[in-house]
């Protein structure tokens, strides 16, 4: 028997628990990127594969679980957010693991060596960046609490705090990327030009991944002030 | 006359048989969506449930039952118009109950949505247009039916947001939400316990020759909504804090007190459902055994035997204990997204509406209220996804199943009149 039963039909799958689980696996993505830069400083060509292995399987489950939020997010579903804003939500998510990604990947194609004198900067910017993101996997965890005050209250507020914070982290990342850059144009002139020009490329990409934790927080205050 | 002295042994059995199979249906069916919302977020299990229904749809079908089963027997139709030919009601109200419950049963083993109110009100008005003329429907009663079943989805929604809104005040985006709950829970259990009491008993019971005036009608209520607060407090009293759950969800604990509270609205709902939707299986019955016992005499303020009601109420649960269980399994497991503070308003609301359409003596569509509730909680920023195509469902419903009642008891009527003479 085909089920229409309309108390039954009329509960649409809920994305909020799905785009938690995407955000988790993102985290578990971000998560590896500190082990691949302490196996490039290390010189560790192998840990830096299998790191760089683990980051690619993980943007890939993301992208799966994206995928299944946005095929059961049609139109004639009710929201208590508006539709384009969750999915701009769902998108920053999953731009963090494409970042994590790219960095993976620029490591692998080319063999890198960290200069000395930069492995101190390179780990404080590295760090700070994944703790934004992690930062940003907490206030995602926040939706399904959002979702019972009806994104309002205490709660909202809370949540607004924590954005704040991660607005605070990415700014540190943005003096923590300058610094290193500083660093780098110090010894410019006795590296390759090709390696430069990688070196400015990956301290770009390891600002992205706090840019982009803090976009996912700005959407997210989007979502509350409707 | 002759063929009533003639065939009402034969007339009484068939219109207890009928009427039998579509209280059936009711409990089968029916009552699941009415119980949707308290099983689906976990407020009680299915067995408690089927118990809460076999109490309550009685206590409610027996009590605030007769008005309803009022109009379906004797407020849809005219019975002046056909004053000399009582057999001419009988083959009609036989032929509504036969084409309602057939339809019932195509619609649901098809998945079509279907309404048991719609299938019976268009069954009377489609025997009555098409065998006796349409002079003898009072459109008047059909206009005030059909305004109710557009007006009480919106009031059972509206209800909902507010209790939604008001919810959420006192004690969702509160500093404290539990110790919130704990205090207004039990305030929130005598408005279950205050509305429907007051609703049924207001001005009294008269098919019980139960009198009561306003005062005494707003006292007893009371007194009735502190008890039932009484016992749910004790109850909420119970919830303690459950630290592991909130660390992955902060308002777990919050949520449990709604747990307990959920099975007063449960109730609450049983027993409104019983007072509406009972008369959609009775109405044509009692209407038949009341033209048989006065000899074809059509009483137009005939009072309703007690054992009719009793009769409907064994149905529904006998419906219930046969197949409604598992269509609320069904129900249970796929609506897991409403948690019990959701169910809560939404149950209530739902229940609120009901019982006040049931009062007015309006037959409605319990499951279109109930899904009219729950989008009311939605619209109030309190659902997670809502499916409104459902919506869509629910007009095609009304469409489909207003016609094809209509046709089917025209079908039948000319059917017993070709049998009986």
């Amino acid at each position: 028997m085909k089920s229409t039963n309309p108390i039954a039909a009329l509960f649409g799958r809920s994305p909020f628990k799905a785009m938690q689980k995407h955000m988790a696996i993102v985290a578990e993505c971000v998560g590896e990127v500190p082990p691949l830069f302490e196996a490039l400083i290390a010189g560790d060509q192998e840990s830096v594969l299998r790191a760089k292995e683990r980051i690619f399987e993980r943007e890939q489950a993301a992208d799966a679980v994206k995928n299944q939020v946005r095929i059961h997010l049609p139109r004639s579903l009710f929201l208590p957010v508006d539709r384009r804003d969750l999915l701009e939500v769902l998108d920053r998510q999953d731009a963090i693991a494409d970042i994590a990604q790219d960095i993976a990947g620029m490591l692998v194609t080319r063999r890198m060596t960290v200069p000395e004198n930069m492995q101190a900067d390179l780990r404080a910017l590295v760090r700070r960046s994944v703790d934004a993101c992690s930062q940003a996997v907490t206030v995602i965890n926040e939706l399904d609490e959002l979702v019972e005050t009806g994104f309002r209250g205490p709660e909202a507020t809370r949540v607004e705090t924590m954005v704040e914070t991660l607005t605070r982290t990415e700014d540190e990342t943005d003096r923590l990327g300058i610094a290193l850059v500083s660093a780098l144009f110090a010894r410019e002139d006795s590296m390759s030009p090709i390696s430069v020009m990688l070196w400015y490329r990956l301290i770009q990409c390891i600002g992205d991944l706090a840019d982009s934790a803090k976009t996912v927080g700005d959407r997210l205050l989007a979502l509350i002030a409707r | 006359m002759e063929i009533i002295a003639q065939w009402g042994t034969v007339f009484v059995a068939l219109a207890l048989v009928f009427g039998l199979y579509m209280t059936w249906g009711i409990g089968a069916n029916d009552v699941a969506n009415a119980m949707g919302t308290s099983v689906g977020s976990g407020a009680v299990t299915v067995t408690q449930a089927i118990v809460i229904a076999a109490i309550f749809e009685f206590a409610g079908a027996f009590l605030a039952g007769g008005t309803v089963t009022a109009t379906i027997r004797n407020g849809i139709i005219d019975a002046t118009a056909m004053a000399g030919h009582p057999e001419q009601l009988v083959y009609g109200m036989l032929a509504s109950l036969v084409a309602a419950g057939i339809w019932l049963m195509v619609a649901s083993a098809r998945g079509w949505p279907v309404s048991t109110t719609h299938s019976i009100v268009g069954a009377i008005v489609g025997f009555a247009v098409t065998g006796i003329g349409v002079d003898a429907v009072k459109w008047g009663k059909i206009g005030e039916i059909a305004a109710s079943w557009l007006v009480s989805p919106l009031l059972g929604g509206f209800l909902a947001m507010l209790l939604m809104w008001s919810i959420r005040a006192s004690i969702l985006t509160a500093e404290n939400p539990f110790q919130m709950a704990k205090r207004w829970g039990p305030v929130y259990v005598f408005l279950v316990g205050w509305i429907v009491s007051l609703v049924t008993l207001f001005k009294g019971l008269k098919h019980l020759d139960f009198h009561l005036t306003t005062s005494q009608s707003l006292l007893a209520s009371t007194i009735i909504g502190v008890a039932v607060a009484g016992v749910g407090k004790h109850l909420i009293d119970r919830v303690r804090v459950d630290e592991a759950a909130d660390r992955t969800f902060h308002y777990a604990s919050v949520e449990k007190v709604f747990t307990p509270m959920m099975i007063f609205t449960a109730c609450a709902m049983a027993f409104a459902h019983g007072s509406n939707d009972v008369a959609n299986g009775i109405g044509p019955m009692a209407a038949v055994v009341s033209i048989i016992r006065h000899g074809g005499e059509v009483a137009q303020k005939a009072n309703l035997p007690l054992w009719i009601l009793v009769l409907g109420g064994v149905g529904i649960v006998v419906g219930l204990a046969t197949m409604g269980y598992r269509v609320m399994q069904t129900i249970g497991t796929r609506i897991t997204e409403l948690t019990p503070s959701r169910g809560f308003c939404a149950t209530l609301a739902a229940a609120s509406t009901v019982v006040v359409a049931s009062k007015t003596g309006l037959p409605v569509s319990t499951t279109h209220i109930a899904v009219g509730a729950v989008m009311g909680v939605g619209l109030a920023r309190g659902i997670g996804a809502l499916d409104l195509r459902v919506i869509g469902n629910i007009v095609a419903s009304w469409l489909v199943t207003l016609p094809a009642g209509a046709l089917l008891a025209a079908l039948f009527f000319f059917v017993f009149r070709l049998i009986f003479g």
